[in-house]
């Protein structure tokens, strides 16, 4: 499937792609979206730039194993929420800032939590259809 | 007091941290621990002795009414003593007998550990926590009975008696739990409060049962008994501490607790006083003929906890006295013998009472203690053990119309008990030296000192019964009789019959030793009868379950997706056909339905098509595309009906979905047709039996009065509460954050396995 147009397709497509699934993730809580499309969406991103430019290539351009993702992820979505302990509330209480951050809108534990879960599902995807393409 | 327990789980939890200080000079100060416990509880002896009890009560799982509830009283006080007295000098022996052993320090880690277990065991006021340690000691056996985990046979004794163990831990826990719902309390000091409503109800006879079944197991009583023989694979020190003085009376300690509870009904008495005598005569019987010392001891302690049994089935004030003192005397000269048998293991290499003699001249103290347990055991005067057979034979003989028949049981398994004690403990130390036995010299202190101090405590505390009448004996005979009379325990009756009885026990039991040699000839022949032994009926079952396990695994888990498939969806058929059949409810208001538009009917046209296309094309890629076109137009449904965030989800998915499929397939052989006509009409019947199901339960659901409460309730919350507006992303988000959390931990866990299973395939594959 290395055709020129489709390659040099996938080098806009990716950067635009995980951009928009930035955009997804974080208008997710007050628009349609959120971390689970968003992840997958970025993951369909990278599987395209591999289908167009080879395994390799895309691994080189994101330097780290896709699996390194998960538990930073899943740290991530930890922290948030037990955060609110801190502060003696109970577990994954939603806690917010006070002033809305210009475009990205009102951020609280929630948004981070969706973070983690966004980067989870990125590992998650990424590890599996790079380990089943590079094993068969 | 909880510290006290937990130091023995603290202690094993740091071994493995101090394997090294462990390994080398540090063992000597491991005995430390049971020793400051013993100290401990000697400390509150004088106010056990007054008759007062102490309650410990930490709060642990409220809301099921469990709590770390200790109550520390005579009975306990008993066992507690025993537990880490012994466990002193158990520790203090196994210094020198496993040194230099490379797992040593896992030994003490298991060892603490039960120590611990069985502490919290006896000290347990909530019959929960006390199920817990019970479990825990049979856990820890397991690992101390395969110690040696390189020898297939110990390994196979070690699962044998956690089977047997921990099948019985499960009909205590049914009992348990029945006695608590009976009772309306888990706190065994309020259980006993309500003694009578508990015997009257219905359920007390499955109480019982259930309680027996428990204790019977865990104190090898027959028919259970064979695995005790089979633990005796475990190192001496263990033999020593659980198999004689410890966890093996956890069954009787379980009995005699729950006798003012339980007790004193016809079902109670008869049962332990039959099973009791069974497995004394039993045992005692099968204790002459073997001739490994370890063997010999294993059987005698089947029979001397059969005793214990039947004592506390026969229920009276006396037979419940004379429990509680034999209980002390047997795990005072069955240690030390079990000790010895270590010490004589270690020196010569062997067990064989066939061979061994004069090992006196060479093994002095060692002899003195084997002696003065040897006499102990045959209830010679003056030592402890002989105070101990009285009480036994006063109580058979006030035992109304049965007393003759008992008192002979009785009187029976003590000569056997009585040879087989003569046998392990006299007989390797008499007699001329062998010449190759001569260059053996005293082990280390640590080793001979503590079987010494445990014969030696047989022979004080017969001299002067008065040493612990007060302190140990009375309060554990209240515990076990709520208002009984003040006991008094003495060496000397006067002439009566009982001192008869005891006369001719002992002149019987030499008697059968001058006439009985010991020879393999004779152990032999008792192996006919294996036949029939509840063993080999327990190994037949075992095999049956095992074969069909195995049966039932491979029908239901044979390893090909399809055939799961199968059964699932053909389960749930089954199912839903038989709920349908009880009658259906459908109602569609026509009026209702919106009128169909243009895209609508497109997309359900391209669906018909795609499964079309996906059921008949003779192509893996044009099945797979179908399929994509089939998941993109469940898409579109989403977004019609106003379901965004679904539709996005689910167009994404397909899209991976179908990305994964080609992987595949790439790397499949060529497409072929495996399944005959008949295997794909079943299939083709089955999916449209399911499928005509789910669809008319869809519309069954249509029917019901739609409850809006819950998405009312997001629907109104999820901006005050949450500060968002897309209801179900805050829905996933914080309303069922966790669920959310667990989730993406599935997940992760799934990539790992992918991850795993190819990449270790990959790696064999590239070894070969």
């Amino acid at each position: 499937m290395k055709t020129i147009i489709f390659k040099t397709a996938s080098t806009y497509l990716l950067p635009l792609l995980v951009l928009f699934s930035v955009f997804i993730l974080l208008r997710g809580h007050y628009l349609p979206g959120g971390g689970f499309v968003g992840g997958l969406i970025a993951s369909i991103a990278f599987v395209i730039h591999s289908f167009a430019n080879g395994l390799e290539q895309t691994k080189n351009l994101i330097k780290f194993h896709p699996g390194f993702l998960m538990p930073v992820g899943l740290c991530i979505a930890l922290i948030s929420g037990a955060a609110p302990l801190f502060i003696e509330q109970s577990f994954m209480t939603g806690l917010w800032f006070e002033n809305p951050i210009p475009v990205i809108g009102m951020v609280g534990s929630a948004l981070f939590f969706d973070a983690g879960v966004y980067l989870v599902v990125i590992g998650v995807t990424l590890t599996i259809i790079f380990t089943i393409s590079e094993t068969l | 007091m909880i510290l006290a327990i937990l130091s023995g789980f603290i202690l094993a939890g740091c071994t493995p941290f101090i394997s090294k200080f462990i390994k080398g000079k540090g063992s000597l100060l491991l005995p430390l621990l049971p020793f400051g416990l013993f100290v401990y509880f000697i400390s509150y002896l004088k106010e056990i002795g007054e008759g007062q009890t102490f309650k410990f009560s930490y709060e642990w799982v409220p809301s099921y009414g469990i709590n770390f509830g200790f109550h520390l009283d005579g009975l306990a006080m008993l066992f507690a003593l025993l537990i880490t007295g012994v466990g002193t000098l158990v520790f203090t022996y196994t210094t020198s007998y496993l040194k230099g052993h490379q797992y040593l320090d896992r030994f003490f880690g298991y060892l603490s550990m039960f120590m611990a277990s069985m502490l919290g065991l006896v000290l347990s006021d909530n019959i929960i926590t006390l199920f817990i340690f019970w479990e825990l000691t049979s856990i820890s056996s397991f690992f101390l009975i395969g110690f040696n985990n390189d020898d297939p046979k110990s390994r196979k004794s070690a699962l044998l008696a956690l089977s047997i163990t921990g099948l019985g831990g499960l009909f205590l826990l049914a009992g348990m739990v029945l006695l608590g719902f009976v009772g309306g309390t888990y706190q065994f000091q309020e259980l006993l409060s309500q003694s009578n409503l508990i015997q009257d109800h219905a359920s007390y006879g499955w109480i019982v049962g259930l309680i027996f079944i428990g204790a019977f197991t865990k104190s090898a009583q027959f028919p259970f008994h064979f695995w005790l023989p089979g633990a005796m694979k475990a190192p001496t020190p263990v033999s020593t501490y659980l198999h004689s003085a410890t966890m093996v009376k956890a069954g009787i300690y379980l009995l005699a607790r729950f006798t003012p509870l339980l007790g004193g009904t016809p079902e109670w008495n008869t049962t332990l006083i039959i099973v009791g005598a069974i497995t004394m005569v039993y045992a005692a019987v099968h204790s002459i003929f073997r001739i490994d010392m370890k063997g010999i001891l294993a059987y005698s302690t089947i029979s001397a906890l059969g005793i214990l049994v039947f004592l506390i089935g026969l229920g009276t004030e006396a037979s419940l006295l004379a429990a509680g003192v034999f209980i002390l005397v047997h795990a005072l000269y069955k240690a030390t013998l079990f000790l010895i048998t270590g010490i004589v293991d270690h020196e010569t290499g062997t067990r064989d009472v066939t061979v061994l003699s004069g090992l006196s001249k060479v093994l002095m103290p060692v002899a003195v203690a084997a002696g003065l347990a040897a006499l102990s055991n045959a209830g010679a005067p003056p030592f402890f053990g002989f105070i101990g057979k009285d009480l036994i034979y006063e109580a058979t003989l006030a035992y109304g119309n049965w007393a003759v028949v008992l008192t002979i049981a009785a009187i029976v398994t003590n000569v056997c008990l009585l040879f087989a004690g003569l046998l392990a403990g006299f007989k390797p130390f008499v007699g001329p030296l062998p010449s190759n036995y001569a260059a053996l010299h005293l082990p280390h202190p640590t080793m001979w000192v503590p079987p010494l101090i445990l014969a030696g405590l047989g022979l004080v505390f017969g001299l002067f019964p008065s040493l612990i009448e007060g302190v140990l004996v009375q309060p554990v005979f209240s515990s076990m009789v709520i208002e009984g009379a003040p006991v008094h325990i003495k060496l000397w009756h006067g002439f009566n019959l009982v001192l008869g009885l005891s006369l001719l026990t002992l002149t019987l039991g030499v008697v059968l030793y001058m006439i009985l040699k010991p020879s393999s000839l004779l152990f032999s022949k008792t192996l006919k009868f294996e036949m029939i032994a509840p063993q080999t009926l327990f190994g037949i079952f075992g095999k049956f379950f095992n074969a069909f396990a195995r049966f039932w695994t491979g029908l239901f888990q044979n390893g090909y997706l399809r055939n799961y498939v199968i059964t699932i969806l053909g389960f749930l058929t089954i199912l839903l056909a038989y709920r349908l059949y009880q009658g259906v409810n459908l109602y569609i208001d026509t009026a209702q339905l919106t009128s169909l538009t243009i895209y609508e009917v497109t997309v359900a046209i391209m669906m018909i098509v795609a499964i079309i296309f996906t059921v008949f094309s003779r192509s893996r890629l044009v099945a797979v595309a179908s399929l994509g076109v089939m998941g993109y137009s469940i898409c579109l449904i989403f977004l019609f009906y106003s379901a965004p965030d679904l539709a996005m989800t689910q167009f994404s998915i397909d899209t991976l979905t179908v990305i994964l499929f080609v992987l595949v397939i790439y790397n499949l052989p060529k497409y072929k047709n495996f399944s005959s006509k008949a295997v794909r009409l079943r299939d083709a019947v089955l999916s449209i039996f399911f499928g005509s199901l789910i669809a008319i339960l869809t519309l069954e659901v249509l029917a019901e009065p739609l409850n809006r409460e819950t998405s009312i309730f997001y629907a109104e919350s999820a901006y005050l509460l949450a500060k968002g507006k897309n209801v179900v992303n805050v829905i996933l988000v914080d309303f069922r954050g966790f669920d959310t959390m667990v989730e993406i931990t599935v997940l992760v866990i799934a990539a790992i396995g992918v991850f795993s299973l190819l990449k270790l395939r990959l790696k064999s594959i590239e070894k070969e």
